[in-house]
């Protein structure tokens, strides 16, 4: 099996997968919730505190800005939703959002779901070609009408094409007009340097599983000054913005997963930053005329590649990849399983027939060059085949 | 050898795919996604590609061990299917989109698409047995679907395998249930997919728009009652005719025809709608013979068989002459020719 779909999930790190079990099995013996006041509550709860200061330095955050949630779709629901409510109720002329047009589902349709229940009118800031969000054009988008904006999400960087936003002048650019500052950064921690201070952000999205994590917890790291109304009613545990019992063993795992991640992060940038630009020489030289989609260099996740093959369809390709062993995607699902053209290629400027002809190839800390090898092997006879399965409409 | 299996989230094609995976083919698994907009649940037995059938569909897959897909036929589907089936019923014509759904997706874009792909064949959940090019009817004579098939191709067939022909329902029941299969009990599909609820004439109506007319007495000529759309009558029909009129003789009255230009629906009593001369145009032949020929002849989904004599009616048609009336023959349908259980051929009802 070569796994090339890391931005989906990546393996868990072995130290995690101790820390989580071990935490487990202190619960044989003592039930412990964080928020009880005796003994074995003291005892999850420091575990929990712990690992709050432990992410909060892997991250340049305080201890004090980590909400812990249970996965990046509630951390970006919680951020666009509660700030979006916070703002709007201290002042009722902000019903603005302003996004990119390339983000995640969990930011897109929490932001449509604001503008259909809860009267926010929103603009989907155009992106450049390869993806890139232009500081100008957020500028001119807010200029138009300062004193509507509730608040401006842009992701860290894409979740399908790789491309990294210039995250801090957009920050800048909002916070010149007072306005909260929210970026997806699901993607980027444990693959780019993230900074939580440095990067002027007022709330900064992150997922357990996407960095050798647990599965089903997350964290919103929230500026201590950014007001924020809860999605989640209850007991308030989490600094009363997020109610729930927390899990401590997923939580002390993210937290160590995170350490270990960030600590890691240069070398494995340095390794994937290699391997992925021989999968992409190699991709080219395999099919000339497949399409290298986003940013180049620099400005790109260190583990993505992200091609249009033309004449193909994508889910064609990923089944005749997954029959031989080679696991990727198309960067794009619904619900159901079917995939769509993806918005952000769309957003890009791709036709729909392009949209529908790619497949995304993402590195994480378990990749090697077999993996890439194993791509190649299988790669040119499937591309071949896809095309003679393509539908008449995307016959050549 | 390798093969696809059309997974629709019921149990019958979950006990094929089963079947094909036990003979030791090499199997991997689609869902047919059909609707742009699936609804999340099933509304009892109708509707279908809700978010409960994909979902159904991937527990048989994940428990079979094999790759499972979703496949988004979605446009072709409104296009070969839901368009052709109203634009059908405006013609004064009555479709069978389950037929249509066949020639044109299932053993059509499914079957290409797979065969391009590298399968050998597609297998579905079909009630007919499939042999040696050969296609007859179920062993489950109630379940027997060879109705619905006979408009594929010799083409068509050499690359689809049936598994279920030699199964009664109650044992493809009993096959899933002992493989654990949660759909085992599930209800089957009846009515229209498209139509969640059951509506046709509503349906129709929603597309087509009003257009009144007039309902007409085939034996007196006169004006009888209105319609709000001639679509939404099909020949045979009892209910739904607002008569303001009573019949003569005060029997009930059917639709005998209905004539789209004119929007005239036409009324009469149930002997009329008894016929013993069909035509039919575009045979597709399966099984070739010399006409005139001897033989026995289907005329809807699940309706009664007739001795019949096919003869050429000299315009590339047929004309089956019945040895007993048929009543309610509603051009559009296809006319099936079978010799004992084995299908001859298929045409469409003119």
């Amino acid at each position: 099996m070569a796994y090339l779909d890391h931005a989906a999930s990546t393996p868990m790190l072995a130290e995690a997968v101790a820390t989580v079990t071990a935490a487990l099995a202190a619960a044989l013996s003592a039930a412990g919730n964080a928020s009880s006041l005796h003994s074995a509550g003291r005892q999850a709860r420091r575990v929990v505190e712990e690992s709050r200061e432990q992410l909060a330095a892997a991250l340049g955050a305080r201890p004090s800005e980590i909400v812990f949630t249970g996965s990046g779709t509630e951390s970006d629901n919680l951020a666009v939703k509660g700030i979006w409510w916070a703002r709007h109720d201290a002042d009722p002329r902000r019903t603005r959002v302003l996004a990119s047009a390339v983000e995640h589902h969990a930011v897109l349709d929490a932001v449509e779901w604001l503008a259909g229940h809860e009267g926010a009118t929103v603009e989907w800031l155009e992106v450049d070609e390869q993806g890139r969000l232009h500081p100008d054009v957020l500028r001119e988008a807010i200029e138009r009408s300062p004193d509507d904006v509730a608040l401006v999400t842009v992701m860290w960087a894409n979740n399908e094409v790789g491309t990294v936003q210039p995250v801090r002048r957009l920050a800048d650019i909002a916070h010149e007009f007072g306005i909260p500052f929210h970026t997806d950064a699901v993607q980027a921690v444990g693959q780019l340097p993230v900074d939580v201070g440095a990067s002027g952000v007022d709330a900064l999205t992150l997922a357990g599983h996407k960095f050798g994590g647990p599965l089903g917890v997350g964290a919103l790291v929230l500026g201590r000054d950014v007001a924020c109304v809860p999605l989640l009613h209850g007991g308030g545990q989490e600094r009363d913005v997020r109610s729930g019992t927390l899990d401590t063993p997923a939580v002390a795992g993210l937290a160590l997963a995170a350490a270990l991640a960030v600590e890691r992060q240069p070398a494995l940038h340095a390794r994937l930053s290699g391997l992925r630009d021989d999968l992409v020489r190699r991709v080219q030289q395999a099919v000339p005329d497949a399409v290298l989609n986003g940013a180049p260099g620099r400005d790109r996740l260190p583990g993505n590649a992200h091609f249009s093959f033309p004449g193909c369809e994508g889910d064609s390709l990923l089944l005749l990849l997954d029959a031989r062993g080679v696991e990727v995607s198309t960067g794009s699902a619904c619900s159901a399983g079917v995939a769509r053209p993806s918005h952000v290629l769309l957003a890009m400027g791709a036709a729909e027939v392009a949209a529908r002809s790619s497949l995304r190839f993402s590195l994480g800390h378990s990749s090697t060059g077999a993996d890439v090898d194993a791509l190649l092997d299988a790669l040119p006879g499937v591309v071949e085949r896809a095309r003679r399965a393509a539908l008449p409409t995307l016959r050549r | 050898m390798r093969l696809l299996a059309a997974l629709s989230g019921g149990v019958d094609s979950a006990v094929a795919a089963a079947l094909a995976v036990e003979a030791g083919h090499d199997v991997t698994a689609v869902h047919l996604a059909l609707s742009a907009a699936p609804a999340t649940l099933r509304t009892g037995s109708r509707g279908c590609c809700s978010k409960e059938d994909a979902r159904d569909a991937s527990r048989v897959a994940d428990l079979l061990g094999i790759p499972f897909y979703v496949w988004d036929l979605a446009d072709r589907f409104r296009a070969d299917v839901v368009d052709d089936f109203v634009a059908e019923y405006a013609a004064g014509r009555t479709p069978n989109p389950c037929l249509r759904c066949n020639e044109k997706i299932k053993f059509a874009a499914v079957l290409d698409r797979a065969l391009a792909l590298g399968f050998d064949a597609v297998v579905t959940g079909h009630h007919a047995r499939l042999a040696g090019g050969e296609l007859r009817r179920s062993v489950d004579e109630a379940k027997d679907q060879s109705y619905v098939l006979a408009v594929l191709t010799p083409e068509q067939l050499a690359g689809t395998v049936l598994p279920l022909g030699g199964l009664t329902k109650a044992e493809v029941r009993t096959a899933a249930a002992a493989r654990g299969f949660g759909v085992a009990d599930k209800p089957d599909s009846h009515d229209i997919c498209f139509i969640a609820d059951g509506d046709t004439a509503g349906f129709l109506r929603d597309r087509l728009g009003p257009q009144p007319g007039p309902v007409v007495d085939a034996l007196t000529g006169a004006v009888v009652g209105g319609h709000e759309g001639a679509y939404a009558y099909t020949v045979g029909q009892r209910r739904g005719l607002a008569l303001t009129v009573p019949a003569a003789d005060g029997r009930p009255r059917y639709v005998l025809s209905v004539e789209p230009v004119s929007r005239t629906v036409t009324v009469g009593p149930g002997e009329a709608l008894d016929t013993t001369s069909v035509r039919a145009t575009a045979a597709l032949w399966l099984a070739p013979r010399a006409l005139p020929l001897a033989c026995e002849v289907q005329l809807r989904a699940h309706g009664a068989v007739h001795a019949c004599v096919a003869s050429k009616d000299g315009s590339g048609g047929w004309r089956l002459e019945l040895a007993t009336a048929a009543r309610g023959v509603a051009p559009g349908q296809a006319a099936v020719l079978y010799e004992g259980d084995r299908v001859l051929a298929s045409a469409t009802i003119a």
